[in-house]
């Protein structure tokens, strides 16, 4: 019939592609995949007064780390390389000196620390200091605590901190942490080799 | 009289491309979801630290970015060359972060704002003294969980060389 052959004629789709086309290579230029990643720090509140009678740390108990402008390491008044610097940490906070850590396998020294929890590490660096170099440092000490943080996971739940699951594990974790608290205390930087 | 057939019949038929707008928009779509938009021209340069004890940020909205490096080539005219800060689009000064953790804090919402973090993306060859001076500038502006940017490096070994 007449009426059939009046049908609308079809929309010609061809150059659909190349209108996707040029969005695709749109997005293609303006996407970003970089997913951003770095070690979490926090700093210690401001306080304008100074703190008058600072508590009292023995000196067995701290774990100084010095960088100097040539980005050299001096940790506990010996001339280190970076590479060093994990096993020394480690050695340190797990020395367990007054035998109270039931879970440490340290050498107990008497000139080291007495426990972890009252093991610091004191970090200080110079305002020569490379950025590179001092992320480095942080990266070191960080890593010495999950390391053993890792240790003790294996030993006392028989599985791998890193890969637990942050929701799953909270209390696990929480122990863990209790076990082998963080403490990384930075002091103001010097101004030597400027 | 000889035959002359037709050419038409010998020609390879065309190859059916009707298919072809419904895969690229299958791929304009995945980039349209993976994407985000890049918020600032970078106007230092910046060549991340590699870490290996490195977070994932998770969400994003939360993070603020503060850049250190040297200018860029096109703006070493102007600037020079001595490690700058970038806060948003514009190079700054040391006492303007202070304000500008402020400010950005008042852009979020109430309950997010305790959980701000601030994200320090330095060039590894920017000394501490710059760095310093920024940390100090946050804790003055009370935005304490901070953010070291790094990447994680391809090769262990490399990040105990002297190179880098």
């Amino acid at each position: 019939m007449a009426r059939n052959k009046r049908a609308i004629p079809e929309i010609n789709a061809g150059s659909m592609a190349d209108i996707a086309f040029l969005l695709l290579i749109f997005y293609l230029v303006t996407t970003t995949m970089d997913t951003d990643k770095g070690i979490n720090r926090k700093l210690p509140p401001w306080d304008e007064e100074i703190i008058e009678d600072p508590p009292i740390i023995k000196e067995r108990n701290i774990f100084t780390v010095l960088v100097n402008s040539n980005d050299q390491l001096l940790v506990e008044d010996e001339y280190i390389e970076i590479s060093q610097l994990r096993e020394k940490a480690m050695e340190f906070i797990d020395n367990n000196g007054d035998g109270s850590c039931t879970y440490c396998k340290g050498f107990k020294i008497p000139t080291s620390a007495d426990n972890p929890d009252k093991a610091v590490i004191s970090l200080q660096n110079d305002r020569g200091t490379s950025y590179g170099m001092y992320v480095k440092v942080q990266n070191e000490l960080v890593a010495a605590y999950e390391d053993l943080r890792e240790k003790y996971a294996e030993e006392e739940y028989g599985k791998s901190y890193r890969g637990m699951d942050p929701e799953e594990d909270k209390d696990i974790i929480k122990e863990i942490k209790t076990a082998y608290p963080q403490k990384i205390s930075e002091a103001e930087p010097l101004n030597i080799g400027g | 009289m000889a035959v002359i057939k037709k050419k038409k019949d010998k020609a390879l038929p065309a190859v059916n491309t009707s298919a072809l707008p419904d895969i690229v928009f299958m791929l304009l779509f995945f980039f349209m979801v993976a994407t985000v938009m890049r918020e600032v021209d970078l106007k230092v340069s910046v060549d991340k630290p590699q870490a290996t004890e490195i977070q994932k940020l998770e969400r994003k909205s939360l993070v603020t970015y503060i850049y250190a490096g040297s200018p860029r080539a096109k703006f070493q005219d102007k600037f020079g060359r001595s490690p700058r800060i970038q806060l948003n689009d514009a190079f700054a000064t040391i006492d303007d972060v202070q304000s500008f953790v402020v400010q950005e804090r008042e852009k979020k919402s109430e309950e997010d704002r305790p959980m701000m973090t601030m994200s320090i993306k330095a060039d590894k060859s920017v000394k501490m003294g710059l760095i310093s001076d920024i940390k100090l500038q946050l804790r003055k502006a009370q935005a304490l969980k901070i953010n070291y940017s790094s990447l994680q490096p391809k090769n262990v070994d490399a990040l105990y060389s002297s190179e880098n």
